[in-house]
């Protein structure tokens, strides 16, 4: 568990010349300017004693913050796989409301944005300035689609009332959406059918299981399994679906879906967000050329964290929009 | 010994919750309470023979081994910094007993968790701040705020909640259980003694979590039935202001409405009936049969202005003979 | 270790006119207010702790207060409701949890480690802010609507009652990223700046002791994090994630729950076993038995209180397997912690002991502890907890671990380093009652709700059956000589600071780095740090006490 090699390497620099006869009181960093590995190393912090020294304990920050991110999501991934097991219905219905061309292309995006990071490390560590700040404006330019990408599908749940928890309202039923009758026309036919009895008798009061079974009213046959099958896995008919003495509803639990989709884009946006600003603010160190093979740390670190947002994105892509 | 004074203190001094308390416990008033209680005593008695070795060791050492002064520069003895042999004892003894304890608690734990088949069933419903229990009769059910059982019979409590959570706790037969809303969970008990004994909420629910007490009457041999059959006819035969009364404090109505004119959580009944109320959303409305029904069905629907909309709903609580009978009771409280 | 002999001794000067040390080094409220000193932060955070403590306990003492007789002694129902949950929300999150790491911790560290600061000074100081902000936060519940869900915030109550809830949930989500920086923080720094020759097992126990805690800072608090995310979104959004009647477990909310609050109770007494480590062997001037064991099993305790939350859990309507494979891994837990208490007390044996302050409180700790873990084992013990689970039983428990454990290590620590930290030596006599009244008021505040507890009397309750009035009110007198007790130790304290006597680099004589420096440090901690090439406990009799200075030197050889 000790690093010897650094500590002893540490030792031998410090201890090459002897500060002890100097009166300390009145002269603030009197001990370091003596020492040349500070004054050859501006970037150096007074607290340790070599730039490799510095370097290894970012890094092992890093590592150390980005596992405490990762706890932090775990959380919602949790959450999520114990919903998705208690009621599987509402993951299959909530995904037609999903565009996933959107979120294919913000997958995209962020991959090309942790490609021009991971070079801008490169970059850094060979003090190619141009080049650097280059690949910051670019991996900020990939974010910032991200979050333009984001706002749009946002505004689209907002307009079609797709809100989280108690504020979900739907304006469109799915057997409407394109997503939906494109994968399975039989049973969007259907479902409007149902939807059209549900119109004209409001009163009918009716057994749950009685339409599914085969004694259904006069208008409709008995259902295929193809027509059938797509509405039952979306908990929009049997036991599952809101309101059971109607032909055909959404399933009861939709609004948990959407607060969970919410919750997990919305933190995983912030975290974009926060990741916009240091990348900000890691172009303002490049400008003032401040990066070199002694002190690339900062650029390797948050290239280190924008991986992991781009690597948490690529696990909610699928677990969100790639629901079959 | 030191514990048979501190009993002695205990009898004068301590509180007593039923006849033949222990120091530590409340009276033992069923089966499991038993398999429960010697095991507590083997932890009372290992956790004493511990602290006091412990204490003596630190007393001593303290006393024998005290330096004189500092300047005196007194040197620790070096040989005694380590001895392999006490530290395995040391490690050993305590893992068999522990695993001795684990081995009894789960076995305790078993049996509070495995009701026997031929369990009588009774239903405890939670809410905030009372205790119900619903008993089968023959013309139907019957809901009462004490917990009646016979005597040396299992009893399985299926238990839920309203609201929040609760949980139904039970000293004398060293059972409790969380109350938990939108599912049952169960416990069950045999209880040897007959008598009277306390039940508590002990999970916490809010401002009246204390006063959410109930209790449960072991009835000896015979008259369980005797006065399931009694309650029973009552409840039936029970209408009016009279089952409106009962279900007053049965169904938690007291808990938020007063019968004096103060307001509490809720508006107070007396003379409410036929008032002119004002309603949150700026409205004004009559207080008539039909305001009063629906707000026991949809309580928040209208709230009165200046209370805040946290009355729970009764539907499917209350049938219709109960809620014709609560709206006869609010109409004699003028 | 130790060899606190030539030439750091001949070169730092003992007691000079012109000694300039961290705390004059720079003046005014900008020097403080921006400093990246690892010391002036542990300064800070202590006097913000202790601060905090006065105000839990204010709450602690308006609780027992009330409880002198059933019924309404002093507050309504309500009011009482939210009285605890403060004074167990501060206590926990703005007292215990940051307590020893962040105020002692600080200041001690890096000087153990031979060090000039932290690994990330400014992290650091982002740390206390947070700390600050999360206070503030959290305070803020008070003045709108304070909280009355139980430091516990268990849904759906959390997520429907009308108090103030999210200022108080969302301030412990800030000081949560308090905890976990200054965890990081730790980590990194004892990884990467120990001196030469000082291995890990020629750490000082105190260090292994911040090490274990970061470790279960940094990877247990990010899921409370996201805990009270979800249930202050719920609140807002009704997303139906715990509230059933929106679609939601409650039980679920437990299990995220306990997940951090099981690894949290090790973040707060894993620190105080470290103290307690330090003060025994220089008390008793032997090297501490079973050193190796003691480091390994603060690891072993961090790493077990990830696996046994669902002991908070029994009567939760959780599986009964489940149950089963938490009380088995909890007994394991007990074995570590009951060995390290024989290895202190077995230090003794043969030592030469001194009963300076910083000893009573180790003594006490010994005491108090043994009594707060085995009841813990009472708690472990499935069928017993069902009883158990809720009572006075519980809160006694608790209250015998983190006030007689952690808090007394805390002041015991104090008391220890106070000489190093501020350069004056306390007024020992003072010092002396003060631990005393402390001890007797510990144990006559919470022994009784053990017996309260195992006779029925559930907790969080405002009102009681008249029976249980006796012991109530044994031990509200027991929480009004505690606070007595706390606040001899406070004035003794504070008069220290102005009139105490200068303090000598050693006045214990202990071998650890700290002691072969200046009290105060100066502000970059050593000259030169001296090799390392012995345990931490070693060299007791190369020290010799001089009366003049009233403190030990090298022994001339």
């Amino acid at each position: 568990m000790s690093e010897p090699s650094t500590a002893t390497e540490a030792a031998k620099k410090a201890s090459a010349p002897p500060p002890a006869a100097h009166d300390h009181g009145h002269d603030d960093h009197g001990h370091e300017a003596h020492d040349p590995i500070h004054a050859a190393n501006p970037h150096l912090a007074h607290h340790f004693d070599t730039p490799q020294q510095q370097f290894d304990a970012g890094k092992l920050g890093i590592w150390l913050f980005l596992l405490t991110e990762v706890l932090f999501f775990a959380g919602l991934f949790c959450a999520y796989t114990v919903y998705r097991s208690m009621h599987p219905e509402v993951f299959v219905y909530a995904h037609y409301f999903l565009d996933t061309k959107l979120g294919a292309l913000n997958t995209c995006v962020l991959l090309i944005s942790s490609l021009t990071a991971a070079w801008a490390v490169r970059n850094a560590q060979l003090a190619e300035k141009k080049m650097l700040m280059i690949n910051i404006v670019v991996t900020i330019a990939c974010a910032f689609t991200f979050m333009c990408v984001k706002y749009v599908e946002y505004a689209h749940k907002y307009h079609d009332g797709l809100l989280p928890g108690k504020n979900f309202q739907p304006k469109e039923q799915i057997w409407e959406l394109k997503s939906f009758r494109d994968r399975h026309p039989e049973a969007a036919e259907y479902a409007e059918k149902l939807a059209k009895l549900d119109e004209k008798k409001p009163e009918a009061p009716a057994a749950a299981g009685a339409k599914l079974e085969g004694k259904v009213e006069e208008k409709i046959e008995r259902p295929t399994e193809e027509e059938l099958e797509p509405l039952l896995a979306a908990g929009l008919v049997g036991p599952r679906s809101l309101d059971p003495s109607a032909h055909i509803s959404r399933p009861r639990m939709a609004h948990v879906f959407f607060g969970i989709y919410f919750f997990m884009t919305g933190l995983h946006g912030f975290h974009v967000l926060i990741g916009i600003g240091i990348w900000v603010w890691m172009l303002l160190k490049a400008a003032k050329g401040h990066f070199g093979p002694n002190y690339f740390g900062p650029i390797d670190f948050t290239a280190l964290y924008w991986h992991l947002v781009d690597l948490i994105w690529i696990y909610l892509f699928p677990l969100l929009y790639l629901i079959h | 010994m030191t514990l048979h004074l501190l009993a002695l203190l205990a009898d004068t001094a301590l509180p007593k919750l039923a006849p033949s308390d222990s120091f530590w416990l409340p009276a033992d008033a069923s089966v499991t309470s038993r398999n429960i209680d010697w095991v507590w005593d083997f932890l009372i008695w290992m956790s004493v023979l511990t602290s006091i070795g412990v204490f003596v060791a630190i007393f001593h050492f303290v006393t024998k081994y005290r330096a004189k002064s500092r300047a005196a520069n007194e040197r620790a003895d070096k040989s005694a910094e380590h001895n392999t042999a006490l530290e395995i004892t040391w490690s050993v003894l305590p893992l068999f007993v522990c695993i001795a304890l684990f081995v009894w608690g789960f076995k305790g734990f078993v049996d509070l968790r495995t009701p026997p088949k031929d369990a009588m069933e009774l239903r405890a419903n939670a809410q905030k701040w009372k205790w119900t229990f619903d008993y089968k009769c023959p013309t139907g059910g019957m809901t009462d705020d004490t917990l009646h059982v016979p005597i040396d019979r299992p009893v399985r409590m299926l238990i839920s909640s309203v609201d929040v959570l609760h949980a139904l706790y039970i000293p004398s037969f060293r059972t409790k259980m969380d109350a938990v809303p939108g599912r049952y969970t169960d416990m069950w008990f045999q209880a040897t003694k007959a008598g009277d004994y306390p039940i508590f909420c002990a999970e916490y629910c809010g401002t009246s979590h204390s006063d959410m007490l109930s209790h449960v009457i072991v009835h000896p041999a015979g008259e369980y039935e005797t006065w399931l059959k009694g309650a029973c006819e009552k409840a039936d035969s029970m209408v009016g202001p009279e089952r409106g009364k009962k279900l007053y404090s049965q169904q938690g109505c007291e808990t938020c409405h007063t019968t004096d004119g103060t307001p509490k959580i809720g508006p107070s009944w007396k003379g409410l009936f036929g008032k002119m109320e004002a309603i949150a959303g700026g409205t004004t409305l009559k207080v008539d049969e039909n305001y009063l029904r629906e707000s026991m069905m949809d309580p928040t629907a209208k709230v009165v202005q200046g209370f805040a909309p946290s009355m729970p709903t009764y539907k499917g609580k209350l049938s219709d003979k109960d809620i014709d009978g609560l709206i006869e009771y609010i109409k004699t409280l003028k | 270790m130790a060899s606190p002999t030539t030439t750091a001794d001949a070169a730092i000067p003992q007691q000079k006119g012109a000694d300039d040390n961290y705390l004059t080094h720079d003046k005014g409220f900008a020097s403080w207010a921006f400093t990246l000193d690892h010391k002036r932060i542990g300064v800070m955070y202590l006097a913000s702790v202790l601060s905090a403590f006065a105000l839990g306990g204010f709450f602690a003492l308006a609780v027992r207060t009330e409880l002198w007789s059933p019924g309404k002694t002093i507050m309504e129902h309500d009011t009482y409701n939210q009285m605890f949950t403060l004074h167990g929300a501060i206590m926990v999150f703005l007292v215990i949890i940051p307590g020893i790491p962040a105020a002692l911790g600080n200041i001690i560290l890096p000087l153990h480690l031979g060090a000039k600061d932290v690994a990330f000074p400014k992290l650091n100081l982002a740390s206390y802010y947070l700390w600050i902000i999360g206070c503030l936060c959290m305070l803020s519940s008070l003045a709108i609507n304070a909280v009355d869900t139980g430091w516990t915030f268990y849904a759906p109550y959390s997520t429907t009652t009308q108090t103030a809830v999210i200022p108080a949930a969302f301030g412990a989500f800030i000081l949560g990223f308090s905890s976990i920086f200054t965890g990081l923080n730790f980590i990194v720094t004892i990884h990467k700046l120990r001196p030469p020759g000082m291995t890990f097992f020629r750490m000082p126990l105190f260090v292994w002791a911040l090490y274990s805690t970061a470790l279960i800072q940094v990877l247990a608090t990010p899921v409370i994090g996201i805990t009270l995310l979800m249930m202050m979104v719920e609140r807002v959004f009704g997303l139906g994630i715990f509230d059933p009647s929106l679609g939601g477990d409650p039980v679920l909310f437990q299990h995220f729950f306990w997940f951090y609050s099981h690894p949290a109770v090790y973040i707060m007494i894993v620190p105080a076993f470290g103290v307690v480590s330090e003060i025994i062997p220089v008390f008793s001037r032997k090297r501490l038995f079973g050193y190796q064991f003691i480091a390994i099993s603060s690891l072993a305790i961090a790493f077990l209180g990830f696996l046994v939350w669902g002991h908070h859990m029994f009567t939760s309507g959780q599986s009964v397997l489940a149950g089963t494979i938490f009380s088995a891994i909890t007994f394991l837990i007990a074995i570590p912690t009951a060995i390290k208490i024989f290895n202190w007390v077995s230090t003794m044996y043969k030592g030469r002991i001194h009963l300076d302050t910083p000893m009573l409180y180790a003594l006490a700790f010994l005491w108090v502890f043994t009594i707060g873990g085995l009841t813990g084992v009472f708690l472990a013990v499935m069928g017993v907890d069902i009883h158990l689970h809720d009572t006075y039983f519980v809160v006694a428990h608790f209250h015998y671990v983190m006030m007689g454990g952690a808090i007394t290590a805390f002041l015991g620590g104090l008391h220890y380093w106070f000489p190093k930290a501020f350069g004056k030596m306390y007024d020992e006599k003072m010092g002396r009652i003060g631990a005393v009244i402390v001890f007797v008021g510990l144990n006559l505040t919470f022994f009784p709700q053990f017996i309260l507890g195992s006779r029925g009397m559930p907790r969080r309750y405002y009102n009681y059956l008249p029976e249980f009035q006796g012991l109530h009110q044994l031990s509200t007198i027991g929480a009004f000589t505690l606070g007595i007790g706390f606040l001899l130790t406070a004035v003794s304290l504070g008069r220290a600071l102005k009139y105490g006597k200068k303090a000598p680099n050693n006045p214990w004589g202990g071998v650890t780095l700290e002691w072969t420096t200046v009290s105060p440090p100066p502000y970059y901690n050593f000259h030169t740090p001296p090799p390392v090439t012995a345990g931490p406990y070693d060299g007791y009799d190369d020290l010799v006490y001089d009366e003049k200075i009233g403190g030990y030197v090298a022994k001339k050889a």
